[in-house]
């Protein structure tokens, strides 16, 4: 089975946020970056897929010159080789965008299943997959926690609201949107991350793609939120935060 | 010209951010003087449709086939696609539920779009629609100015639940063109893992925890918390996926939604996922080290600093406090 992992590189959990001077994106002068986790849990579910029922696991990437580093991890823990697009520094790609740019990456490769995480953790459209899908015209299902083969297709388990599942089979070639937390992820080893530095990384530019990446959505602020509630804010040592809280908690909200 | 809006409904039963969703479109449609029509699809929806000629909007469209019956991305889009061409509306408004998420992108691709999707805030501004949603779970905004023939989709919590009056619709039937060989995929019915056996939407106090814990060795912290208040533990997402606590523990979006009168959010940074599932909660103390963590926008009591010397200390007060 020849599986492609789209996945993207998105600044670190925890970074501290800034907007920059032109108040339409993220300041990004000391971020660090990693793998989107939902895409990890994409990539971790390939290759298990793999290891089941054998094929090839390939890594594809819209992104920045600094996405290699993401890619190489990737390839690291396991994928064998790898479609990097690289976009300008400058560009921001919404997922309509971004879906152009990968399908015209990929038109050649006629692969049986595409994985990607069900969201990014930066701008959480949680689209990028399903027009993805559309643009292939190839079938897919979204927030998916199972995946197993099922004749000449897949039979994958679906998550719902409040607690619900429901099973969906599909045809190949299909598109999955992988749910977060659904196996443990792999690290790599000594031996993956030295053999990641021979397997093959193919850059592709815009330019080369033909593929128009003008982005679709008109953004025209980015700003951090207007608390809706003032919270009292309690800060520095520790007992005495207790105290305090217990005192509000009591006289305040009477909940003691 | 008008405002579209899709209400979902599964079984019978309607999703509950569809009337939010439809306050959202009245809104904006009352700013922009034009009617809101209102769409739903399934089968054996007359009951459904007939409901929503209560509420102040020009017209209702009932969707019915049988293929329809069942969810399918495939049926669903080309359903929504048919009527959309046929209404022609200036926006198209979904509630941001998984159904939405499943087929909404692939149905404005199809007229050159992309959704503007988990949208929190909509106004009117130029004669069009601005509309805001989150970035990074929730620490920043960005605002998208939404041209006409934009599809936007609601998020659950994001507005009121519209109520009804002035109702004088009718319901249109609208005939949609739907063949077996379309569907690509075969959907199984809906089931739940197992039954739960804790109901945390009835509990009264609830102290939950997030990532900020760190190891599941860390967990007895929260619990002597959970024990000294008498309060149900619960969890965000990450926790149960880890396996640390128990599905049935989860509170979100994926698992259940709770109200009590007391809700502590230890180390919860507060995606939006979580707090669908807690904001009705009537006092909220968030334990957490980073300030600007999105869970403090919702609090009541913020305690910012580290959980490890804030809870257990938190404990032993409210020991005191009880004696």
């Amino acid at each position: 089975m020849k599986i492609i992992v789209s996945v993207k590189q998105v600044p670190a959990r925890d970074s501290n946020l800034r907007v920059d001077g032109t108040g339409k994106k993220l300041d990004e002068s000391d971020l660090t970056y990693e793998i989107n986790e939902p895409d990890a849990y994409a990539l971790e579910e390939a290759l298990q897929l793999k290891e089941k029922i054998g094929g090839e696991v390939v890594v594809l990437c819209a992104g920045p010159q600094r996405a290699a580093q993401t890619i190489r991890e990737a390839l690291a823990k396991g994928a064998d080789r790898a479609i990097h697009v690289e976009v300008d520094e400058s560009q921001s790609l919404d997922p309509l965008a971004t879906a152009r740019l990968l399908a015209k990456a990929i038109e050649s490769e006629r692969p049986d299943l595409i994985l990607t995480g069900l969201q990014s953790d930066d701008s959480g459209y949680g689209q990028t997959g399903v027009i993805l899908a559309e643009l292939m015209g190839i079938a897919h299902a979204t927030i998916i926690m199972e995946v197993e083969a099922e004749g000449a297709g897949i039979r994958v388990k679906r998550e719902l609201e409040d607690g619900w599942f429901q099973h969906v089979s599909l045809p190949l070639p299909a598109l999955l949107t992988i749910q977060s937390g659904i196996k443990k992820l792999r690290y790599a080893t000594l031996m993956g991350i030295k053999k990641a530095k021979t397997k093959e990384v193919k850059v592709l530019s815009v330019a080369a793609l033909g593929a128009d990446a003008a982005p679709t959505l008109d953004t025209e602020r980015v700003y951090p939120p207007q608390r809706v509630k003032q919270a009292h804010v309690f800060t520095g040592d520790a007992k005495q935060v207790a105290k305090q809280l217990v005192d509000k908690l009591k006289s305040e909200a009477r909940v003691l | 010209m008008s405002i579209l809006v899709f209400l979902e409904q599964r079984n019978g039963a309607w999703n509950r951010t569809s009337f939010e969703t439809l306050d959202a479109a009245q809104k904006a449609a009352a700013e922009l003087k034009v009617p809101v029509i209102a769409a739903v699809l399934g089968e054996g929806i007359e009951d459904k449709a007939g409901q929503l000629t209560a509420y102040d909007i020009a017209k209702v469209i009932a969707v019915e086939h049988p293929l329809l019956a069942q969810y399918t991305a495939d049926a669903y889009t080309a359903a929504a696609e048919q009527v959309i061409r046929s209404v022609a509306p200036r926006f198209v408004l979904f509630p941001h539920t998984y159904q939405v998420r499943d087929f909404a992108p692939k149905l404005a691709v199809r007229f050159g779009k992309c959704l503007i999707s988990d949208t929190v805030h909509l106004r009117a501004e130029n004669n069009g629609l601005v509309a805001t949603r989150q970035l990074f779970q929730g620490k920043l905004n960005s605002d998208i100015r939404a041209e006409d023939g934009a599809f936007i989709s609601i998020q659950a919590g994001a507005f009121r639940a519209a109520e009804p009056a002035n109702g004088s619709a009718q319901v249109e039937k609208f005939d949609v063109a739907l063949a077996p060989e379309q569907i690509r995929s075969k959907p199984g019915e809906p089931f739940r893992e197992s039954q739960r056996a804790v109901d945390l939407s009835s509990a009264d106090l609830i102290v939950s925890v997030g990532r900020g814990i760190k190891d599941k060795d860390n967990l007895p912290i929260v619990e002597e918390l959970a024990n000294a208040l008498g309060a149900e533990i619960a969890a965000s997402r990450p926790i149960c996926d880890n396996g640390w606590l128990p599905m049935e523990r989860q509170v979100g979006s994926s698992g259940q939604t709770v109200a009590p009168r007391l809700y502590v959010a230890v180390g919860i940074s507060g995606a939006i996922q979580h707090l669908v599932g807690m904001k009705g909660s009537r006092t909220v103390v968030a334990i957490n080290k980073d300030e600007n963590a999105p869970i403090f926008e919702i609090a009541d009591y913020a305690a910012v600093g580290d959980l490890f010397e804030i809870v257990p200390a938190l404990t032993e007060e409210i020991k005191k406090a009880k004696v």
